[in-house]
């Protein structure tokens, strides 16, 4: 690892959120992000980007949830991007089943299309033991 | 958190669907059954007046197309009223500015219904 990155993870502070994966609960992870993001110089627009992109991802979960485990949120302030991590319990073999519903797929979709259009990067990957995990970065405009 | 819908009739057959608060995960069933009742009682012109909605993400957006989807095969139609940058920001990204007539106000979106 060299300086810079050495002394940019330095500088970062990890809030660790975990909801139970149930609709009810996205609206505290969106207010969680928001509150995370207002300490890093991003507008109030940007706030509002990171805030829906975190939504989505969390409907996202919620809607492949494959039963009664938690979502795992991980917010990394860094002093230039806040790094959101989210995981959920779906795997391949339920993601399977969910894909079978159009319907519920097609709302997914459009979610993930609204995250790659608010964040800079996004990165989602279905682990077949483990889970899914999407990672999505917003860099703070200097 | 939560979603107050309140429908009323207007000019015509037309319906308005008024909405206030956050469309999320958890608050669009209701917004969805609002909308499906007036769908089953052959309601086809609907405004949905988004002017009090401070938040909408893809599965408020999934009620909306699914509800003009609807009507269209009945030969209706779905105008919304939104003037609030950040929501509309949203329908333009998913390019929904598209499919549906967005308009400031209510008189004007109850003119363009077919």
């Amino acid at each position: 690892m060299n300086e810079h990155a050495r002394q940019a993870l330095d500088d970062s502070s990890f809030v660790e959120l975990r909801i139970p994966a149930e609709a009810e609960w996205a609206a505290v992870a969106r207010l969680t992000v928001a509150a995370v993001a207002s300490r890093l110089d991003f507008s109030l627009d940007e706030i509002d980007d990171v805030k829906l992109a975190v939504a989505e991802a969390c409907t996202h979960a919620i809607q492949r949830s494959s039963g009664n485990q938690p979502i795992e949120l991980i917010f990394e302030a860094r002093p230039d991007a806040i790094v959101v991590t989210v995981r959920d319990s779906s795997t391949a073999s339920h993601l399977e089943s969910v894909e079978e519903e159009g319907d519920e797929n097609h709302i997914g979709g459009l979610g993930l299309f609204i995250i790659r259009s608010l964040m800079d990067e996004v990165d989602f990957r279905v682990d077949t033991r483990r889970g899914g995990e999407l990672t999505m970065l917003k860099r703070v405009l200097t | 958190m939560d979603i107050k819908v309140n429908v009323r009739e207007s000019e015509g057959d037309a319906y308005v669907v008024e909405l206030a608060g956050e469309i999320d995960v958890y608050t669009s069933p209701k917004v969805k059954d609002a909308i499906t009742e007036l769908i089953d009682q052959g309601h086809y012109n609907l405004v949905i007046n988004l002017e009090k909605v401070r938040y909408i993400d893809s599965t408020g957006l999934g009620v909306l197309i699914g509800g003009l989807k609807r009507v269209r095969e009945h030969g209706g139609s779905v105008n919304l009223v939104c003037t609030n940058p950040q929501i509309k920001k949203i329908f333009d990204i998913t390019g929904l500015v598209k499919i549906f007539g967005i308009f400031d106000d209510e008189p004007s979106a109850m003119k363009a219904l077919v």
